[in-house]
């Protein structure tokens, strides 16, 4: 199971690198939510990936069996999500001000914070 | 469960049973406060005068409590405290040493500092979009950051953090700040989003997030985990948040947008988590490792302080100028870490200290300069030392700080580093410091004769008194400029028995694993 979804989050991973390496906002949003997405399966692969043993403690033994999978990555994943999913929020309502705003989601033309041509110091007076 | 009811465990060896000490909650108290004080006030937000009042008797418990924090370390070393009452590693621990507890009162004070000077700089409409609630958001995220003792809880609060950030960037949602919050907020997040895949790579390698427990495990599972991989993770995370060189452009892209006291803040605080985060993931958790990346880290530092040097020179907006001085600041402090000698590292969290007060300070001169001369740029201020004398005297002391110059708080920590550099005989790191300062004193001279001493051009030069809320914050923090400027030795103390105990975490170790087989 694990090479299968190795191999899904170096999708994931190019995918998100090339949506973020694009122009515009709003493809750099998608690709985050790609990356996002992509490094929480990273860290459900790193805590193994089994169906067959639920990661509970049976009746009459003191510990996990064997092979079963670690529940803490899908903790850490749980509040990684809620995070991701809150900051996906705020930035598209970003994007969309800045739309409004700006009149572009072209991050080119977005230069109002800091314009083409910003004015020198002074050389004296 | 696997034990018949009528069968005792023995649950001592996973759980405190002893009640936990009083003192033992300091740990925990800066946070909790913070989180709580936010929820107040945002409950509070009809009532506006209220809620200033609140947020500031907070913030100023927030600084007696880091205080005491502070002497609670200084008197009896490290302190612990597990939440839940399981033991680490597998409770989430609290663990405050010298260097966290001293970036947290540090933090704390900056806090107060900005939360006085709000009082004038914020007016309604962005004291209803929130300041103060967010302020103390941000405030429970730095503190947490510096006080928690678990990696992945290190994560959460650089994003509690970082969400308040966001909203205290966009504080009045003008053009320039949505265009300047989109910058910062899509690099950081991807900042935070490499830290995150550390953070799964390490609890994949070790099986465990305590950092002190990470720390004894690293010495056996060193051999045959992709080590480097995490240390060069790590470091790209870290330098993104501190704005280190080639990942440092999304600062001086936003830092002037905001309101003067939120880019005070941020420049006070944020970037020094970062570097927070940097010395203590790569001295306690991964310390060969950044043996063997400290030529990295040290060319980075180098690269930083020169290209923000010349940043500073051929910057006209004063909040974009003070930008770069972040940024160069940033360089002394990585070059400090990458000497990784008691000498460097203690210079480089004496920088930490003493920037994170003077940065606050010069932002507040820049917000102050602009209502006396009614303009951020060099080009059109002029006068101010007229306008005010005692106002040009608070800048000039701040300004020569900035420098490096003697005998102000912000020579100490170059000394430190130049010696340190020299002393391992890497004259090509001391040389970047001074030439960078070299040019900062350019940079601030040509400020100081531009907008102070020069004549002004179309405002008629009439004497204006300072706002108290303003001058409160502003001597208050030159007070501590100038004053560990002149008797260092106190500070000096504390800072070298942190980069001690940052080095050799032996006693860190034993906080949090007492009396077990700890080294």
């Amino acid at each position: 199971m694990e090479p299968v979804f190795a191999v899904l989050v170096g999708l994931f991973f190019a995918a998100a690198i090339y949506l973020m390496l694009s122009k515009f906002s709003i493809r750099i949003m998608l690709g985050i939510a790609v990356l996002g997405n992509a490094v929480n399966l990273l860290l459900f692969t790193a805590g193994r990936i089994t169906r067959e043993v639920p990661p509970i403690v049976p009746a009459d033994l003191q510990a996990l069996p064997a092979g079963a999978a670690n529940p803490l990555p899908q903790a850490l994943i749980l509040t990684a999500i809620v995070i991701s999913f809150s900051f996906l929020a705020f930035l598209l309502v970003l994007t969309y001000r800045a739309y409004q705003d700006i009149g572009t989601d072209n991050t080119d033309d977005m230069r109002i914070a800091e314009p083409d041509k910003p004015r020198l110091p002074p050389m004296g007076y | 469960m696997a034990v018949s009811p009528g069968a005792t465990i023995d649950i001592s060896a996973a759980m405190t049973v002893a009640p936990v000490p009083l003192g033992a909650w300091l740990a925990v108290a800066p946070v909790a406060l913070c989180v709580t004080l936010g929820a107040i006030l945002l409950m509070a937000r009809s009532s506006l005068r209220l809620q200033a009042w609140i947020a500031l008797c907070g913030l100023g418990l927030l600084v007696l409590i880091d205080a005491a924090l502070l002497a609670k370390v200084i008197a009896e070393g490290p302190v612990t405290m597990v939440m839940g009452r399981w033991l680490p590693p597998f409770g989430i621990a609290f663990t405050v040493d010298l260097f966290g507890a001293l970036m947290a009162l540090a933090a704390a004070v900056v806090a107060l500092a900005a939360g006085i000077y709000g009082l004038a700089d914020i007016d309604e409409t962005a004291r209803r979009y929130g300041f103060y609630p967010l302020l103390m958001m941000l405030m429970a995220g730095v503190s947490g950051a510096f006080l928690t003792g678990d990696v992945f809880n290190l994560y959460v609060w650089f994003e509690v953090l970082l969400i308040s950030s966001f909203g205290l960037l966009v504080l009045g949602s003008e053009r320039g700040q949505i265009d300047g919050a989109m910058k910062y907020a899509v690099l950081n997040l991807i900042g935070t989003t490499l830290f995150l895949i550390a953070v799964g790579v390490l609890y994949g390698v070790f099986g465990t997030l305590n950092m002190a427990d990470i720390a004894i495990k690293a010495e056996t599972l060193r051999e045959g985990a992709p080590m480097m991989t995490l240390a060069a993770l790590f470091l790209l995370a870290f330098a993104m948040k501190a704005a280190a060189f080639p990942v440092n452009f999304w600062l001086p892209a936003s830092y002037h947008t905001p309101r003067i006291v939120v880019s005070a803040l941020f420049a006070g605080l944020l970037t020094k988590v970062g570097i927070y985060a940097l010395l203590r993931v790569m001295f306690l958790l991964l310390p060969v490792e950044r043996e063997q990346l400290s030529l990295l880290i040290a060319i980075v530092g180098a690269v930083t302080i020169i290209v923000a040097a010349l940043g500073v020179l051929a910057q006209d907006d004063i909040r974009r100028l003070l930008g770069y001085v972040v940024i160069s600041g940033i360089g002394n402090m990585l070059i400090g870490a990458a000497l990784g000698t008691a000498g460097g590292l203690s210079g480089a969290i004496f920088y930490a200290l003493q920037s994170m007060v003077l940065m606050t300070a010069l932002y507040f001169v820049a917000g102050q300069a602009a209502t006396l001369g009614k303009s951020f740029s060099l080009t059109e201020l002029g006068g101010l030392y007229r306008r005010n004398g005692a106002f040009a005297a608070i800048s000039l002391i701040l300004f020569l700080s900035a420098c490096g110059l003697p005998p102000f708080a912000g020579f100490w920590p170059k000394v430190m580093l130049v010696k340190a550099s020299l002393d391992v005989g890497a004259w090509w790191l001391a040389a970047p410091i001074l030439i960078g300062s070299l040019l900062t004193t350019i940079a601030f001279g040509r400020l100081f004769l531009l907008a102070y001493w020069r004549p002004a051009a179309a405002v008629p030069e009439t004497r204006k008194s300072l706002d108290l809320r303003v001058l409160l914050p502003l001597l208050g923090l030159s007070a501590l400029v100038v004053g560990f400027g002149l008797l260092p030795e106190r500070l000096l103390l504390l800072v070298q028995g942190a980069s001690m105990e940052l080095a050799d975490p032996t006693i860190y170790l034993r906080s949090v694993f007492p009396g077990s087989a700890a080294p």
